[in-house]
């Protein structure tokens, strides 16, 4: 019987065909076409670090070649991966870091290129979107739709800068801003699932609410009486002794400050949890099928709330790296949309722990490496830079990189004995 | 163990789904509960269950008075339950689903799933049972599946074990299999309360029958009553099990399927190049246990699956490939398996609910103008015609019974000029008196001249209505045979088992 | 007679009791936050005096604001009372037309975020046409506002199809969509083609005058043509939805989509075609913005009108009648906050708190009851509630 190809296959078809065909144009583009015509350099230290790596330089032809090379050779990994019927993640992936790569070899030609910190920037701009997917997948791996995460990041930086504005003490608004996160939880809990209110609009209303709250706050309080009120210190970087010295590594993972730290206990802790604890194995229950879990004892809508609050903390969490883990003060609208990218995130990573991390961390280079461009005076359309999260979740749910599945009860209110 | 119910009575608005009723179970007892579709049978097991509470009444194991309000006070008095539509989470494996609810967990919280295999494996021996502890639900067949929900209610002790119409999904030889494991229960002091509608098993199997009607225990009987008699205490009249068909001239063929093949999503084909034909004024039944690719074959003959290969021609015309509205106005009529899901609009009206198919066409369209007047006329006539039960065609479609709401849905599809009927399970939940209407009305379309194709995992209703049987297993038409075959030859070809050539 | 008015009251209660809680709660936020207030906290009786005075004020300047102000008489007509509605409806406009793309899409399930995208590529569309051509007063009209409410059904349309192709919830497709609108029109101004002559800043020429919706009120209103826009856009979508055959098929598809699916209606095109029409109200809506009231493309020409629009729909519960009404009503709001905001301090933002609360309790009618502890008389049907899958 002939090989006949189903949608979803048709469609990763697609998506191992369009990354070939990108790691082929760059090739030819940035390698021969187009070539850079003078060198780029990658500039790899930061601060201290005990072996200090020398500048690589490198003509932006040549590298351009290398990386693309590595691009076509990994598409065509991809290609067999997926004649084979194997997972095509991985070659994938490193398709797209080819392809970025010579993007960015070629285009900063004669240019320097703080690499260590563009990933650092990566990485600090991806805190937040992680704090607030991980709030995303604890609600909807409950079965609960959390569109509300830019309420709860906005509400939690809210309060953290006022908290820690009027005490004068960081750990304040540490500690106040998870207990706001909540209260936005508490709201979504308890419309969602004491009142069966429809969870994507209830999500938006409060956005909206939140938006509005801290609008007229911020002009009502915070502007008039800002030394007071708007004047939030800040954590200090704490650099963990010999692991902050590792080239690299060091300066992007190991100085940071309290937020980060707290961010890769929160995602370790959660794939751990969910995975392999009763409290995981009965969040995805109750995600994916409430009346089976309620028929073995467990009581859905007491976990759902319970997890909708713990998501509101992390968020808040989160929240707080916006004043007290960052800038200090707060300003309107600040989070400026983050609680979106962080859904996207979510559902870019497949509603799992350590998928939505990537997604994140994608979203957050893609965001530094438009601004590091424009620092270093490569002058392109930054908006499309900015445009790849969403360009890149619309090619997610569209299934161009094979199926992605929310729960299955996500969003579905549970009611006892169906529609009595 | 013994359990005793007494005065439970529950009411849903102006529904009584049970009214005061008493039942007791002895120890190492099999009773059965026998009742129409819509009886209060479920309502009763869920009620004892904990999964509804009652308005009032009592229930006593072992003599001694228990409250159950939740599911986990139901596991805790011992009582399990093998539900209908299986409790199980389909992408966890087995062995998290059996550890779910009771989890151990050694240090950090981590569940212990290794002593959950070795506790499957070692009931699984007990019975015969062959269960991968570490298989994904949703990969195995319905029978395992089954047998994944006893292996649990067995490893937490039930001592009551409710199974609720557990024969529906399984292979005569697999309801011989169960009907063997439940004696074997029985023997080992379980008390099982069996909950069905099939009067065979039930005198085979059960120690003492109550029959419940309309929400109250009608009548408890032995086992010895005969067929009958039950299900004349179960209708609360005399029944015709087997409607009158008439001999007639059978016609030539009018819709040949060659080499069809149904894919899933994933591209995994859940029909397997099947051919088979129906001639006009007969009844092809396609028979089988649920699951074996009956319900995709059904959808697939109007192309409402996605991904069908081979040929369908109606009428010698090619409709594989057309889209679906081409199809339905070719001249099939679909009566889908589910009436909520597939077949009615459950916030439309009923009027509008008739003209689904066909609101884009005359008389009812004028240009892109909708004409209700005429809707409302033309629905009229249709609710005379099948003598739909209602109070305005007006009100919501949801407001209707559900031997009603199929009446709408076989109205609306025999509107339009037919040439074949398909109908998928259309008799499934329905109450006796609209199971005879929906059988004369398939009988009537026959004698007319019509080609039926009846999918039915029914053994009794495949037999009374069929001209020809197919039988699908695994995707597969196996054979088809003649109306005369007996129920033991098509449990075997339920089962997979082919025992002589196809006779058509 | 007396039936139908107990009926009527008991359809306005729980919305009624809904925007009582809203003014309610926006009310006591406007008080405790306001400084003179909280100083007369030790005094029970003069803080309360207080606040309800705070509250009242601020209540006052809204209603000045949105509907008719008697300081604005002297020394005028009676006619100039009523500027502060002429600016309602101004903002009203746009917003009847945006929240009927998202009525619509309510009515065949499906919920459409993505006004505010649709909106900017109507206001683009409208923009360029306006600027950029030379014709004739009414076809310039007609051309800019059609090219906008085409670009914007594009726009939608490409969501449509890829939900109708995939299956990929509208929800995040339109949430994407709209951000990268938001920075598609960055970009544009930026252009050379829409850099308006003698300026760096991203603002495009104003459009000719050939292509401005006339006046209704003479050149001290804003008020134009654009209300008649969208009253008949809202006419259109009535009639749309309850007389014609498409209109059936977008209700049933919205209703149960499987089961209009089984009966022969092509799910994939009511799909597309629902939020290409959708596209192209919201885009009206942008283009009416342009031609009417703004003249020019702004980073900003959208403001909040695609996310009001969904507050709008829900609160007109995606009727358009309602969705008329729900408009004006947050038109006055906006209209009227402004006002309230320069003569009594309290910030503007404090209408987009209540119009949340509104909406959070319209939506939410057993929590509205569970608070009044009013008894259910029968169920009501929700909007649509169904998670990513469905």
């Amino acid at each position: 019987m002939k090989k006949v190809r189903s949608n979803i296959e048709k469609r990763r078809l697609v998506g191992v065909s369009v990354i070939t065909l990108l790691s082929t144009i760059s090739l030819l583009f940035f390698g021969f076409i187009s070539p850079g015509k003078d060198k780029t350099t990658f500039g790899f230290v930061l601060n201290n670090e005990w072996v200090i790596i020398k500048e690589w330089v490198i003509a932006s032809a040549t590298g351009a070649k290398i990386f693309s090379l590595i691009a076509v050779v990994a598409s065509i990994i991809a290609v067999l991966a997926f004649r084979a019927n194997r997972k095509i993640v991985i070659p994938a992936a490193i398709a797209t870091f080819g392809i970025l790569m010579s993007f960015i070899t070629w285009v900063a030609s004669g240019k320097f290129i703080p690499f260590t910190g563009l990933l650092q920037g990566a990485l600090l701009l991806a805190v937040p979107l992680i704090f607030g997917s991980m709030s995303g997948l604890i609600c909807e791996r409950s079965g609960v739709i959390n569109i509300a995460i830019e309420g709860q990041l906005l509400a939690s930086a809210f309060v953290s800068g006022v908290v820690a504005s009027l005490t004068h003490k960081t750990i304040w608004g540490l500690i106040a801003a998870p207990i706001a996160g909540a209260a936005i939880s508490f709201l979504l809990a308890t419309f969602a699932i004491k009142f069966s209110v429809d969870q994507v609009i209830l999500g938006f209303v409060l956005n909206v609410l939140v938006i509005g709250l801290t609008d007229f706050l911020y002009k009502k309080l915070l502007v008039p009486y800002q030394s007071t009120w708007n004047t939030a210190p800040t954590f200090g970087h704490i650099e963990l002794p010999i692991l902050a010295k590792i080239p690299v590594l060091g300066p992007i993972f190991f100085s940071q400050s309290i937020v980060v730290y707290l961010m890769f206990a929160i995602v370790a802790t959660i794939t751990f949890a969910l995975f392999k604890t009763k409290w995981g194995l009965r969040t995805r229950a109750i995600g994916e099928h409430p009346t089976a879990a309620d028929t073995v004892g467990i009581d859905v809508n007491k976990l759902r709330f319970k997890n909708v609050m713990i998501a509101g903390l992390i968020a808040g969490v989160g929240g707080a790296y916006y004043t007290v883990g960052s800038v200090g003060a707060f300003g309107k609208e600040m989070t400026a949309g983050a609680g979106f990218i962080a859904l996207a995130a979510l559902i870019f990573g497949k509603w799992s722990p350590i998928g939505a991390v990537f997604a994140a961390l994608l979203f957050g280079f893609a965001d530094n490496l438009q601004s590091t461009l424009t620092i270093i005076g490569v002058s392109i359309p930054s908006e499309f830079m900015l445009m790849v999260p969403y360009i890149a979740t619309i090619i997610a749910v569209t299934g161009l990189v094979g199926r992605v599945r929310a729960p299955a009860a996500d969003g579905v209110p549970y009611l006892r004995g169906g529609a009595h | 163990m013994s359990l005793e119910l007494r005065g439970i009575t529950k009411t849903f608005g102006s529904l009584t789904a049970n009214d005061s009723i008493n039942l007791r179970v002895e120890t190492g007892q099999i009773h059965a509960i026998l009742g129409e579709n819509g009886a209060g049978k479920s309502t009763l097991m869920n009620i004892v269950y904990g999964l509804l509470n009652a308005d009032s009444g009592e229930i006593l194991v072992d003599e001694k008075l228990v409250d159950i309000s939740e599911p986990i006070d139901a596991l805790s008095a011992g009582i399990g339950m093998v539900h209908q539509h299986f409790m199980l989470i389909p992408v966890f494996t087995v062995a998290e689903n059996i550890i779910l609810g009771h989890e151990k967990s050694s240090k950090f919280g981590v569940i212990d799933i290794d002593a959950a295999r070795l506790a499957i494996r070692k009931v699984s021996k007990d019975f015969g049972f062959e269960v991968d502890p570490d298989a994904i639900v949703e990969s195995l067949p319905v029978g395992i599946q089954q047998k994944v929900e006893i292996i649990r209610a067995l490893i937490y002790e039930a001592k009551v074990l409710i199974l609720d119409e557990p024969t529906a999904v399984l292979t005569p030889q697999e309801t011989d299999e169960l009907l063997k494991t439940m004696r074997e229960l029985k023997a080992k002091g379980t008390s099982i309360i069996f909950i069905t509608h099939k009067l065979r098993e039930v005198r085979e199997v059960a120690d003492q029958i109550t029959i419940i009607r309309r929400g109250k225990v009608v009548a408890a009987v032995s086992p010895t009553t005969s067929e009958g008699e039950l299900a004349s205490m179960m209708v609360g009249r005399a029944v015709d099990l087997a409607p009158v068909k008439h001999k007639h001239q059978i016609g030539e063929p009018i819709l040949v399927a060659t080499n069809l093949t149904v894919r899933d999503a994933m591209g995994t084909a859940i029909v397997k190049s099947v051919n088979f034909h129906v001639n006009a004024g007969e009844v092809l039944a396609i028979a089988g246990v649920q699951g074996n690719g009956q319900s995709e074959l059904a959808r697939a003959l109007i192309n409402l699956e996605s991904h069908i290969e081979g040929s369908i021609k109606l009428a010698g015309a090619e409709i594989r490939g057309s889209s679906i509205y081409d199809s339905l106005h070719s001249g099939i009529a679909f009566i889908p398996e589910s009436r909520e899901l597939d077949g009615l609009v459950g916030s439309f009206s009923i009027a509008e609910n008739l003209i689904l198919d066909l609101h884009d066409q005359q008389p009812y369209a004028k240009g892109i103008n909708l004409s209700a007047s005429t809707v409302l006329s033309e629905a009229e006539k249709r609710v005379t015609e099948f003598d739909i039960r209602l109070q305005s065609v007006s009100d919501a479609v949801s407001t209707l019974s559900g031997g009603n709401k199929q009446k709408v849905v076989i109205a609306r599809e025999l509107s339009r000029p037919v040439k074949v009927l398909v109908a998928s399970q259309p008799t499934r939940g329905l109450d006796v008196g609209s199971i005879e209407f929906v059988h004369e009305r398939i009988l009537a379309e026959r004698d007319q001249g019509r080609g039926v194709i009846l999918f039915s995992t029914e053994l009794d209703e495949v037999m009374a209505l069929a001209d020809r049987i197919a039988v699908m297993y695994r995707g597969e038409i196996l054979e088809i045979v003649d109306s005369g075959v007996t129920r033991g030859e098509l449990g075997l070809l339920m089962a997979g088992v082919v025992t002589k050539k196809a006779s058509a | 007679m007396r039936n139908s008015l107990a009926k009527f009251l008991q359809a306005i209660k729980l919305p009624g009791l809904s925007f009582l809680m809203a003014f309610t709660l926006t009310g006591l936020i406007i008080a405790i936050s306001d400084a003179k207030v909280i100083a007369k906290f030790s005094t029970p009786l003069e803080f309360i005096k207080s606040a309800l005075a705070a509250i009242g004020n601020a209540y006052l300047a809204l209603f000045q604001g949105a509907v008719y102000d008697v300081n604005l008489t002297k020394g005028h007509t009676f006619i100039h009372g009523f500027y502060p509605l002429s600016e309602t409806i101004v903002i009203a406009t746009p917003l009847i037309l945006t929240g009927l793309s998202v009525a619509l899409a309510f009515k065949a399930g499906l919920f459409n975020i993505g006004a505010q995208g649709q909106f900017i590529f109507g206001a683009i569309g409208a923009s360029y046409v306006g600027f950029h051509f030379h014709l004739p007063i009414g076809i310039h009209i007609l051309v800019a506002a059609l090219v906008g409410a085409f670009f914007a059904a594009i726009w939608g349309g490409i969501v449509g199809l890829l939900k109708a192709r995939t299956g990929a919830h509208e929800v995040i497709l339109t949430i994407m969509m709209n951000y990268i609108a938001s920075y598609f029109i960055l970009w544009i101004l930026k252009t050379q083609s829409f850099l308006r002559p003698g300026r760096i800043d991203p603002i495009a020429p104003e459009v000719n005058q050939s292509a401005r919706l006339p006046l209704l009120a003479g050149a001290n209103f804003r008020l134009n043509f654009g209300i008649f826009i969208a009253l008949a856009a809202a006419v259109f979508v009535w009639w749309l939805l309850t007389k014609t055959t498409i209109g059936f098929k977008f209700r049933a598809v919205g209703a149960n989509g499987q089961a209009a699916k089984t009966a022969g209606i092509s799910v994939p095109f009511v799909i597309t075609s629902t939020m290409m029409i959708c596209g192209a109200l919201a885009g009206l809506g942008g283009a009416v913005q342009v031609l009417g009231s703004t003249y020019s493309l702004n980073t900003d020409i959208a403001g909040s009108f695609g996310f009001d629009a969904i507050t709008v729909a829900l609160l007109g519960r995606a009727q358009p009648l309602g969705t008329v009404f729900a408009a004006l009503l947050f038109g006055a709001l906006h209209a009227g906050g402004r006002t309230m905001q320069s003569s009594t301090g309290v910030p503007l933002d404090i209408v987009l708190v209540t119009q949340a609360l509104v909406v959070l309790f319209i939506a939410a009618p057993a929590f509205v009851r569970y608070i009044f502890r009013i008894k259910k008389l029968n169920a009501s049907a929700s909007l649509t509630s169904k998670g990513w899958n469905g």
